[in-house]
This record gives structure tokens, C-alpha cells and sequence, in this order.
């Protein structure tokens, strides 16, 4: 068979992976950018306790590797609770807290990067801290994190590969079950790097034109 | 009618007492200009009265109401005094106007054309109607200071504490400056200001209080104090800055 044939005959079911995928990453990321965004306004708060549960997740999480955290999830938890967690749920969950401890950093150097006379000028018009926050630092600092986020997303999206290893089909999984059937490991690898560079390809391509745009004002 | 008590204040950072005891009262309509040497705590001072820096010790009051008071509603209270800093502090993602606009839109539950109206109004009384549109990058030192004292009258604060508000401009463009604040003066606004300009105290105070380490060393009218201080820590210190 021809190289250009056995891809085409695989298409279908790397399609349907590179779905999984992508419908993965955009939950994941989506609910890591808010606990990422409330642990790293919390990282910078004046209350120990808040400071020291951000820090404490951002150590730990960081502090593991990504695969053990979700055999953990996956394999680990339901032996000792009563949950029963899908392949997919459990990725969402690892890949969530995964990304968020991540993003907490970004967000806590964002904020911090704005000049504290930004905050000062907030306060004494009559803002509040979380007014100030969201109307005047937040804004100027998720300019700056948006290199650094998108970095961020696509490793996430990359470490959802890793999902294989408790046999969600998402995209490198469906490679894997494809040349396990036709032995053509090279088109059929081939084509899944493809796939994924598709993916984070145009997500930088987004990035870019969101900087550009959001350069304009 | 008392505007601002400050009673034994004290303020220190870390071991560093940088207020030791200051006791003033600043009335109505009444310009005071608080001068004195770098580290002497004249910023401290003018800071602690809208609370950006927590007194350790001492009461303040403003119209009357205790600023270190438990439920004091500290957003309410700043909103009547207008602060203008030494580095301007214009949000750089907004135009001009909504710098302006922004505390009159969202905290006193102004519409937009209101808030633009009354932003129109400061703007011509600063002299920068034509820069509405523009962002803060675009202005140079001293168009932003007067944007920055248009953003903070927008509240339209019963007092405006300047600290150090032509420090950081080029010395061509203190004088534009000057004359806003002087203007804001002569309509009878009770204005704290921390400053180097000398002339400028002499000109326009009802008071000057002189600060060293500290204290309070020596306050008065202007001639008072430039012309007949006899304190002797003052007199070194005038006639180094004259």
C-alpha cells in the first residue's frame, strides 16, 4: 500500500482523536485559566493562609510529574473514594490543575508586573481592591501574559498526549491503535505530528493577532 | 470648619520611625504646602491621610470621620479627596477621557455622556480639550499631570493632596502645572501639596509647614517662614533649596 493511502485510510479515526484533543484542551485550559486567575490573585493578597494554599498547589503540582499525577487521577483516587471517574474526566482534572499551577505563576508575575502606582491611583479615586483589579491592573496585565500563557497551552495541549497511558482516545492514542493493526508506524506517527502542529500552529497564528490588536490601543 | 485633624500620628516602616507625633488641623478653602528635606516624611504624612500607607499610631479625621476607625468605608472617604502624584499614574490602556471618566462612570453612577460632559468641563480647565482621544503616552510630562489633576477633580473632592506633583517634569513644564493648581487655589479648593517649589509656597499657601526627621519643625504664613523663621534647622534648610 501506498503511504499516501494508508493515511487516508487512518484520516478518519486521527479526525476523531485530534477531536478528543482539542475538545479536551479547550475545557481543560478554560477552567485552569480561572483557578490559575483566583490562585494568583491570591498569591499576591496580604492573607498568609490564601498565599500559602496557592504556593502549597504550585509545589506540588509542579513538583510531580505530569503522567504520574494522571495515573493518580485516574487509577489512584477511585481505589480509596467512591468515584468513578471516565478516561475522559480524569484528563480534564489532570490536565486542569496541571495547566492552572502553571498559569498561577504567570499570573502572579503579570500582576506584579504592573507598577504599584497603578494600584495606588485605583484606590484613591474610590476603587476598591477587586474593582482596581479588574478595571485597571487586570487589563494591562494579561497583555503582557499573553506570550506566556500561550506557551502555556500549548504544552497543555502537547501533555494531553499523555492521556494515552490510561487509554483515552484522543489523538496519539488513535495513532497508536492504528499501526498496532497496519504496522506502518512511520506514515501513521507521521501524520499525527502533523495533526498536533496543525492545532498549535494556528493557535499561535490567533496569538499573534490577538497582540497585534490588542497593540492598537 | 475643620477639614482634616491629624493627631499624634505616627508611622513607622519596619524599625524605621519615619512620623514621629504630627499634630495638624488644615481648614476649609485653606492651601498648605508641606515642605522640607528628602526622608523627612513629608510624603508619609500626606500618604497616611487617604490611608495608601496605615498609620502605626494616631488618629486622623476627615469632615469629622476617623480614618482608622474599624468600619470606616475607606472607598466612600477617598472618593472626597482627590490624590495627584509625583509620577503622574494615568492608565496607559485608556484614552485621556476615560481616564477621566472612568471613577464618575463607575462609581457615581454617571451615563456616559454625563461623565463625558463633566470630562469636557476639567479638560478645558486644564487646557488639553483637544487631547480627549489621545492615550497618556502620547502627552508629554506636564499634559499629564494636568490630566492626572482633571481625573482626580472628577470625583469632585471636597480636598486634593499634591505629593510632589512637578518632580518628575522637565523644568519647562512645571510652570503649566503650577498654574492649574494655582487656578484650582484662588476657586477656594483646600489643597495639602508636598513640593520643592518654593516659589510656588510662597506665592500661593495660606500656610507652610517645614518637616525634618520626622516632626513638624516650624509652621506658619510664608513670610513667616521664609522670611522670619527663627528656627535654626529651618534656616539651614532655606537657604539651601533658595
Amino acid at each position: 500500500m501506498e503511504t499516501i493511502e494508508v493515511i487516508l485510510e487512518g484520516l478518519p479515526t486521527l479526525l476523531r482523536g485530534m477531536g478528543v484533543t482539542i475538545e479536551i484542551t479547550v475545557i481543560s485550559l478554560i477552567l485552569a485559566m480561572f483557578i490559575g486567575l483566583i490562585l494568583g490573585v491570591f498569591s499576591i493578597t496580604k492573607s498568609k493562609i490564601l498565599r500559602g494554599f496557592s504556593m502549597a498547589f504550585v509545589d506540588i503540582i509542579r513538583g510531580t510529574p505530569l503522567l504520574v499525577q494522571i495515573l493518580f487521577i485516574y487509577f489512584g483516587l477511585p481505589s480509596v473514594i467512591d468515584i468513578d471517574l471516565t478516561a475522559f474526566s480524569a484528563g480534564v482534572i489532570a490536565i486542569t490543575v496541571n495547566a492552572a499551577a502553571y498559569l498561577v505563576e504567570i499570573f502572579r508575575a503579570g500582576i506584579n508586573s504592573i507598577d504599584k502606582g497603578q494600584m495606588e491611583a485605583g484606590r484613591t479615586i474610590g476603587f476598591s481592591y477587586a474593582q482596581t483589579m479588574r478595571l485597571i491592573i487586570l487589563p494591562q496585565a494579561i497583555k503582557r501574559m499573553i506570550p506566556a500563557i500561550v506557551n502555556q497551552f500549548i504544552v497543555s495541549i502537547k501533555d494531553t498526549s499523555l492521556l494515552s497511558a490510561i487509554g483515552l482516545a484522543e489523538l496519539t492514542l488513535s495513532g497508536q491503535s492504528i499501526y498496532a493493526a497496519n504496522y506502518r508506524a512511520f506514515e501513521i506517527l507521521f501524520a499525527v505530528g502533523v495533526l498536533y502542529f496543525v492545532i498549535i500552529y494556528s493557535l499561535s497564528l490567533f496569538a499573534r493577532w490577538l497582540e497585534r490588536r490588542l497593540d492598537v490601543a | 470648619m475643620k477639614m482634616i485633624e491629624v493627631q499624634n500620628l505616627k508611622k513607622s516602616f519596619g524599625k524605621l520611625e519615619v512620623l514621629k507625633d504630627i499634630n495638624i488641623d488644615v481648614q476649609s478653602q485653606e492651601v498648605v504646602c508641606v515642605i522640607g528635606p528628602s526622608g523627612s516624611g513629608k510624603s508619609t504624612l500626606l500618604r497616611c491621610m487617604n490611608l495608601l500607607e496605615e498609620p502605626t499610631g494616631g488618629d486622623i479625621l476627615i469632615e469629622g470621620d476617623n480614618l482608622t476607625a474599624p468600619k470606616i468605608n475607606i472607598n466612600e472617604l477617598r472618593q472626597r479627596m482627590g490624590m495627584v502624584f509625583q509620577q503622574f499614574n494615568l492608565f496607559p490602556h485608556m484614552t485621556v477621557m476615560e481616564n477621566i471618566t472612568l471613577g464618575p462612570k463607575k462609581l457615581k453612577g454617571k451615563t456616559k455622556s454625563e461623565a463625558n460632559e463633566l470630562g469636557t468641563q476639567l479638560l478645558d480647565k486644564v487646557g488639553l480639550v483637544d487631547k480627549a482621544e489621545v492615550y497618556p503616552d502620547n502627552l508629554s510630562g506636564g499634559q499629564k499631570q494636568r490630566v492626572a489633576i482633571a481625573r482626580a477633580l472628577a470625583m469632585e473632592p471636597h480636598i486634593m493632596l499634591f505629593d510632589e506633583p512637578t518632580s518628575a517634569l522637565d523644568p519647562e513644564m512645571v510652570g503649566e502645572v503650577l498654574q492649574v493648581m494655582k487656578d484650582l487655589a484662588e476657586e477656594g479648593m483646600m489643597m495639602i501639596i508636598v513640593t520643592h517649589e518654593m516659589g510656588f509656597a510662597k506665592e500661593v499657601a495660606d500656610r507652610v509647614i517645614f518637616m525634618d526627621e520626622g516632626f513638624i519643625v516650624e509652621q506658619g504664613t510664608p513670610d513667616e517662614l521664609f522670611n522670619h523663621s527663627q528656627n535654626e534647622r529651618t534656616q539651614v534648610f532655606l537657604s539651601k533649596v533658595l
